[in-house]
């Protein structure tokens, strides 16, 4: 009876209920919008279409930006970047917390101590200002931005890893394993990690949506990709100034960040919800007897 | 049934009792149960299926019906019904619960609420999680008087009878500082608190250590004499009800297959069931093969047709498929049960037990040796200097209650534990403490089995990998070879090749106890360290795994080191005992002269509170 690994189980479960459904619906077309966008936009996003600011024409679905750009042109080929940015950032900050948290956990300890610490310190400075503070000493690179969004994940996802590996790693098929002399890096690998599938699923879909933030927020303070090249966030920033003449400048890239935000909010949230029905028999009887028992006395 | 012990307070003055809350003497029983039906509503994946049907029966004011099934049987459903309730996902189907004649099930949810506590009382399997653990122990129970209209200078004596003979400390004291003994008491002294008239124990007495058990059963007992008060006592623990019940019920998948007064009914089962289940009780008396019962109870929705239990029962003949037998009454005192075949099976009685005698190995070096074992956490010694042997192909018992240290020692042999003093040496080899120090072969050759089998499974691999992790990490054999050696594995302990691509969520508990020694064998291991390999499971259950494990022993010439808090089990599965109290070795020996003529007191009080069927009615 060959079974469907857990994140395969999980996510068709997530997609079957009407919040899944909906939620990857809204981020897919999101995804779709910023994958086939360059390839569909009538400008190319450095040609001088119409006036700065000119209201929407035939010429210029959207309007133009502030300087006479085709809006349109500019927003479908400003996402790609910033969704790979944030893609490539998640998948880094979660692969190094995840390690980190599972290892802190499993070896316990000083290990223990030193990694957790570590994780304070950083947790301590704000996701942003942690970011600026890297960019504003190192120049806008897109590499730096990456690395440094997911630098900022890491002692997130390694605290909720820690977490949830704790539990695993005290149960009695990690002991037999252990008992058996096999190193803990195996062990980590083969028990430890596809017990957490679930929570790093979840994990990657709260932090894409932060990064995805973190990035465009970047760009809007003018540390993310320079002019004149087209992300959302620096769209944001160069047209707000137009916002009453033609608001699409500004609308635009904003409604696509925030449709993407909320489309893989709720899409995770449906994944949480699958997992906790998948890969464990219905919860002991003693917790509902426990209840009654409170009710009857 | 026993002596109440003399430390017990069960004798509460008489003039306590209202004048109208006496008992009835007309006769009507104080609870009566008809035709109760509990199901699982129909839904569009399948039809109505009945979790429990045509249960019937009455107690009378002061007695104690006990009501025994295993997992799956039915027996919490039913209980909550007594208190008006269902679990999610099921409905009253039908029947009726009379309470003095009333019928609990057609009151309102309102009418129902101050119905329990008052009239119906309930006391849970664990009372740590049935108290509220920021509160203090006086506040709970003041706030049980306050709404139940009690008065609250009756809350000391409540306390002395429920065996807290000073209430002072208790009181002021949060849940989790009281033992779990203490803690049952209180969750007794708030049931009995406004006089029910009723009383449902679910398996209060599970987790506690037999000292404990014994005299909570004593009290529990003495109040219901007391009080007159009604009390259904529902357990998986035959010996337990024998000790307590004055009547028995047997659930099998939601039917009652057999009833009777305790003394009857546990010397002379009419039932195929409760004889099987009886046969695979240990008992303190003598050894005797367990025997236990293949197959599994049917889900409900998927009862075979005619009798439930005719798929396991070695009496079935071609009239059980036809329909679902009548209770066939055995005797003239109202016992009764489920089979058309009673009469012929009650006669069968007396010889239900084969007798074994264990045959003693020769005496042979020992293959462990503990000696001056010492285990502290911060500064708290757990182990204080423990000495033990065991010897080739002997089966070596730890015998101690929960806190003794005995799985502690268990670690420590296997190395899960490191913190230890003193040494343990293993085929005339020092053991280094921790697993890391040992080689490749001392870890082979000691294998463990862990108590749970819930947790001892990874749940995201197969049972052939769970079983092949050992074989590869110890030799490098090719695919095939391991594939052979996994089937092996599963045949010896009784499964299907077939098994191997399962996962665990797919096994019920005594098949993964299974995998889990096929693990442990898989190496060729030649000591198996088992920590309380059966208390998770039932006793059917317990019984085969057992008599597995004899054979498994007697095959390939194991040394076992059996830790359990079960001293008939010890009886049946051990040459040598070792019983172990707050960290020392308290008494040593051969099990025939231990459990015979024990030497020391504690060992002889804790035989003294093992409950037993002998002891019925």
């Amino acid at each position: 009876m060959a079974r469907r690994p857990e994140a395969i189980a999980v996510l068709g479960r997530a997609v079957r209920t009407p919040r899944g459904a909906v939620g990857l619906v809204i981020a897919g077309l999101v995804i779709l919008v910023a994958a086939i966008g360059p390839a569909v936009a009538p400008y190319s996003t450095t040609e001088f279409v119409t006036a700065p600011f000119a209201r929407a024409s035939s010429a210029a679905w959207l309007g133009g930006d502030v300087l006479g750009r085709d809006v349109l042109s500019r927003t479908l080929n400003g996402g790609w970047e910033l969704l790979a940015m944030a893609a490539v950032a998640t998948a880094l900050g979660v692969v190094v917390g995840a390690v980190l948290g599972v290892a802190a956990a499993y070896y316990g300890r000083w290990w223990d101590s030193i990694i957790m610490r570590a994780v304070d310190v950083i947790l301590a400075f704000p996701q942003l200002v942690f970011a600026l503070l890297l960019v504003s000493i190192l120049g806008p690179k897109i590499w730096l931005i990456v690395l440094a969004v997911a630098i900022s994940h890491a002692p997130q996802v390694a605290r909720v890893a820690r977490a949830a590996a704790l539990d695993i790693s005290e149960r009695d098929f990690v002991k037999a394993m252990q008992i058996l002399g096999i190193p803990g890096r195996r062990i980590i690998r083969k028990d430890v990690l596809p017990n957490l599938t679930s929570v790093l699923m979840v994990e990657i879909g709260l932090r894409l949506t932060y990064s995805m933030l973190v990035i465009a927020g970047l760009s809007f303070l003018g540390f993310g990709l320079q002019p004149p090249s087209a992300s959302w966030g620096l769209m944001i920033n160069e047209n707000r100034v137009g916002l009453i003449a033609e608001p699409w400048g500004v609308l635009m890239p904003a409604i696509l960040i925030a449709l993407f935000t909320i489309g893989v909010n709720t899409f995770t949230d449906s994944v949480a919800r699958a997992s906790l029905g998948v890969g464990g028999r219905a919860t002991e009887p003693d917790a509902e007897l426990a209840l009654v028992a409170r009710e009857v006395t | 049934m026993a002596a109440p012990s003399e430390n017990i307070p069960v004798a509460a003055p008489a003039e306590h009792i209202p004048a109208a809350k006496r008992p009835a003497e007309d006769g009507t029983p104080r609870l009566a149960v008809e035709n109760l039906r509990i199901v699982m509503p129909a839904s569009r994946r399948r039809p109505e299926a009945d979790v429990v049907d045509q249960v019937s029966f009455t107690v009378q004011p002061g007695h104690v019906l006990g009501l025994v099934g295993e997992s799956g049987s039915g027996k919490t459903t039913v209980a909550l019904a007594l208190l008006g309730l269902v679990k999610r996902g099921l409905a009253i189907g039908g029947g009726k619960v009379l309470i003095d004649g009333r019928d609990i099930l057609a009151l309102s949810e309102h009418e129902l609420q101050k119905l329990r506590g008052r009239t119906v009382a309930y006391v849970p399997q664990d009372p740590g999680s049935a108290l509220n653990p920021v509160l203090k122990v006086g506040t709970q129970l003041r706030e049980v008087f306050a709404i139940h209209g009690g008065d609250a200078e009756r809350l000391t004596q409540v306390m002395a009878e429920a065996g807290l003979e000073d209430p002072g400390p208790i009181l002021a004291s949060y849940p989790h500082q009281l033992s779990g003994g203490q803690q049952q008491r209180v969750a007794l002294a708030m049931a009995f608190a406004c006089r029910p008239r009723l009383i449902v124990l679910d398996e209060p007495t599970t987790g506690l250590d037999v000292t404990t058990q014994r005299r909570v059963l004593d009290t529990v007992r003495g109040l219901c004499r007391t009080y007159q008060v009604a009390a259904v006592y529902i357990s998986h623990d035959l010996a337990v009800v024998a000790e307590i019940a004055d009547h028995v019920a047997v659930l099998y998948s939601g039917r009652l297959i057999e009833i009777g007064a305790a003394s009857e009914l546990f010397s002379h089962p009419a039932h195929p069931y409760t004889r099987g289940l009886m046969r695979a009780v240990p008992s303190m008396e003598s050894s005797h093969e367990l025997l236990g019962m293949a197959g599994s109870p049917p889900r409900p929705g998927n009862r075979p047709a005619g009798c439930s239990f005719r798929p396991r029962c070695e009496f079935a003949v071609a009239e059980c498929e036809l329909r679902e037998p009548a209770a066939v009454a055995v005797s003239d005192t109202g016992h009764a049960a489920k089979c058309v075949r009673a009469l012929e099976v009650i006669a069968l009685s007396g010889t239900a037990l084969l007798a074994r005698d264990r045959a003693v190995p020769p005496a042979a070096e020992p293959v462990l040796t503990i000696s001056g074992v010492s285990v502290s956490y911060t500064n708290k010694p757990v182990l204080r200097d423990v000495n033990l042997d065991v010897g080739a192909k002997k089966s070596v018992a730890i015998v101690g209650m929960s806190g003794s240290g005995k799985t502690t020692l268990a670690r420590c042999v296997v190395g899960l534990h490191r913190d230890w003093t003193g040494t343990i040496t293993f085929d005339g080899a020092q053991l280094p403490p921790g697993v890391r120090g040992r080689t490749q072969d001392q870890l082979r050759k000691i294998q463990f089995v862990a108590q749970n089998p819930y947790s001892s499974l990874n749940p995201r691999q197969t049972i052939g990998q769970i079983i092949g992790n050992p074989l590869t990490h110890f030799s490098k054999v090719p695919a095939r070879e391991r594939d052979k050696r996994i089937g092996d594995a599963l045949t010896s302990v009784a499964l299907r090749e077939s098994f191997a691509a399962r996962y665990p969520d797919e096994l019920s508990g005594g098949e993964r106890q299974r995998v889990a020694l096929a693990r442990a064998l898989v190496v060729d291991p030649e000591l198996l360290v088992c920590d309380e390999i059966t208390s998770a499971l039932d006793v059917s259950v317990q019984a085969a795994i057992v008599e597995l494990l004899l054979r498994l022993q007697a095959e390939r010439g194991l040394s076992l080191l059996f830790i359990t808090h079960n001293l008939p089990l010890v009886r049946s599965i051990a040459d040598d005992v070792t019983v172990i109290s707050a960290g020392q070795v308290c008494e040593r020996g051969p099990v025939t002269q231990v459990l015979t003529a024990p030497q020391q007191p504690y060992t002889q009080q804790l035989i003294a509170d093992v409950p037993g069927l002998e002891h019925a009615g």
